[in-house]
């Protein structure tokens, strides 16, 4: 597909658009924000259904209570902030009053990564992933694009218990976009089959590894790329037999290299079948100011990033 | 209920509490007995509950957030007949389902709580849903004075008063005492009264060891509309052990056997006093 036919959309968007086309469905769902809904995209729910909107005002410690509570009676709140104050600032109160009582709570996190771009550092959230997976029953989602982040909170609201699903601020690829698309739970998908090495990719990361794949191709290498939305329950299955068809795994995330995916899955191969594992993602460092694209690109995340990175480690 | 019935009542909840924290060999006395007069009128007169039916839908919610004083509601729920008074021996036992902090799944326990400032904002949560749906149930949350002290508490203030949310009852036990020392040293709280009514709350402050005047302060709270209301129940740490009484080192300690038999006779003593004033 020529580059200026490929439809772009932000999963905020879609997360804010699939808000609103559940809302009929799931009467209960109402959606909190702490004066961000105009960032995160609930601003469009608010739009259609003002009294299920709940602006808790910047205080996201105290929304994640709020949530709790609302969820004790019956209610399926959709929590939004950013993910640095979503997972970062209010990670104990996740924890403690929305984890440990394993209560019907969703949380939808955007600006996650370094894709948010100029604000810096302080607000590119590299760590949700691997802060959320320490969270017994949590189960930790990552979207690639407007197509999967509509059917995760669509599973998120059919699933009962603790949710965190990420979503991104910058505009993506849509690459799901097709009549045989399932979306589930714990299930992985093999989005390009391969021989020679497995990359394994989370979020808009699935686009680059698409892109990488095809370039090694043009260098003869067969790469198998496994999109993963949801890394925690992680799908073993199809991440250990990939690894047994290549017996090399490159693992790519907009996040830390650690606890998030690029762990989850050695976590997995460890146990399960040893293999070769290189991550790629946020090598320990934080990010700073820039476009996202600039960015990245620096941190080696685009199609070319991580083709060099999968040659080198080939 | 009658103030020496309830009285009585409260002196068995603090048998239990004393019991549960000499079985368990920890845990938190003193602010669970500053308490117990609150608890006991609570769970015997002021809320709707069933102990037979313990997640009946229109009852009313109660959130401890100062959950290190989980003996007291525990043994409580344990007088009122929503477990075996006998389980309190099990506290923070192995395998017991008497957590050190109170836990979701125990018989009468609306929300796991305990660690500070969040307690608030479940119980706020769940009057703002009781508002949204249309249920005409009350919410409770204990807080202690010490944990006035954590910004959630405030952030659940702030919101409360701002949704006018007047099915809410905030009650701070104001002991005077944390960990490291009186709360007016450590890091001043006061005015707690000032405090809530800058956050748009009702306040009453009351003796919280006299049952007329926290019947009149819990009417009052029900009473009031268009607001969230905060009881100030000004109350005595340790209350009715005599060694435990405004004694910060019977915060988070439990007595030996030798320190448990004078407590317990400090106890029996004042039931045989109310079995008396009962017979007069």
């Amino acid at each position: 597909m020529a580059e200026n036919t490929i439809r772009k959309v932000a999963t905020r968007e879609s997360y804010g658009n699939a808000l609103k086309e559940l809302a009929e469905e799931f009467p209960d769902l109402v959606v909190l924000d702490a004066d961000l809904a105009a960032a995160t995209k609930t601003s469009i729910f608010r739009k259609a259904y003002p009294d299920r909107h709940i602006d808790c005002g910047i205080a996201e410690a105290n929304m994640m209570g709020i949530a709790a509570g609302l969820s004790l009676v019956g209610k399926i709140p959709f929590v939004s902030s950013f993910a640095m104050f979503a997972a970062g600032r209010a990670f104990e109160q996740v924890r403690n009053s929305i984890g440990y009582p394993h209560l019907n709570v969703k949380i939808g996190a955007t600006h996650a990564g370094i894709t948010v771009g100029e604000d810096g550092a302080t607000h590119q959230c590299n760590e949700d992933i691997a802060l959320m997976r320490t969270i017994p029953g949590m189960v930790v989602m990552c979207p690639a694009d407007d197509v999967e982040a509509k059917a995760a909170v669509r599973a998120a609201l059919e699933y009962q218990g603790p949710v965190y699903i990420r979503f991104g601020r910058a505009a993506v690829p849509v690459i799901n976009d097709r009549p045989d698309y399932k979306f589930e739970i714990g299930k992985g998908s093999i989005v390009r089959e391969g021989t020679d090495v497995t990359i394994v990719a989370t979020g808009i990361c699935v686009d680059s590894a698409l892109g990488a794949a095809e370039k090694l191709a043009a260098d003869g290498i067969s790469a198998e790329v496994v999109s993963i939305c949801t890394i925690k329950p992680l799908d073993e299955e199809i991440i250990i037999n990939s690894a047994k068809k290549t017996g090399k795994v490159v693992t790519v995330e907009e996040h830390s290299v650690i606890g998030g995916l690029g762990s989850a899955v050695c976590d997995c191969l460890s146990a399960n079948l040893p293999t070769k594992v290189k991550k790629l993602g946020m090598q320990d460092v934080f990010g700073e100011s820039g476009s996202a694209a600039a960015l990245v690109q620096k941190y080696g995340l685009d199609a070319e990033g991580v083709y060099k990175s999968v040659k080198e480690f080939l | 209920m009658n103030n020496l019935e309830l009285q009585k009542h409260a002196n068995e909840v603090r048998k239990g509490i004393v019991t549960a924290v000499h079985g368990a060999k920890a845990g938190h006395p003193g602010g669970s007995l500053s308490a117990a007069d609150a608890f006991t009128f609570l769970y015997f007169e002021e809320m709707n509950i069933d102990p037979a039916d313990p997640d009946k839908k229109d009852r009313d919610r109660f959130v401890l957030s100062k959950g290190h004083t989980a003996p007291g509601l525990y043994s409580t729920l344990a007088n009122r007949g929503f477990f075996p008074v006998e389980d309190l021996k099990t506290l923070r036992h192995l395998g017991s389902y008497l957590q050190g902090h109170p836990c979701i799944h125990i018989p009468g326990v609306d929300m796991s709580s305990g660690s500070l400032g969040q307690g608030i904002s479940a119980a706020v949560g769940i009057a703002l849903g009781a508002k949204m749906n249309q249920e005409s149930f009350r919410v409770y949350t204990l807080l202690g004075d010490g944990e006035l002290e954590e910004g959630q508490v405030w952030e659940a203030s702030m919101f409360a008063g701002h949704r006018k949310l007047d099915n809410l009852c905030v009650i701070v036990d104001n002991n005077n005492l944390q960990i490291d020392g009186p709360i007016d040293k450590v890091c001043s709280p006061y005015p707690i009264d000032k405090k809530f009514e800058a956050f748009n709350f009702h306040v009453v402050n009351v003796d919280a060891h006299d049952f007329d005047a926290l019947r009149a302060a819990f009417q009052e709270a029900r009473e009031t509309k268009g607001m969230p209301t905060c009881i100030v129940l000004h109350s005595l740490k340790g209350k009715g052990v005599s060694f435990m009484e405004n004694s910060i080192d019977w915060h988070g300690k439990a007595p030996n056997d030798e320190e448990y038999a004078v407590a317990m006779a400090d106890l029996e003593k004042i039931g045989a006093e109310l079995e008396k004033a009962g017979e007069a």
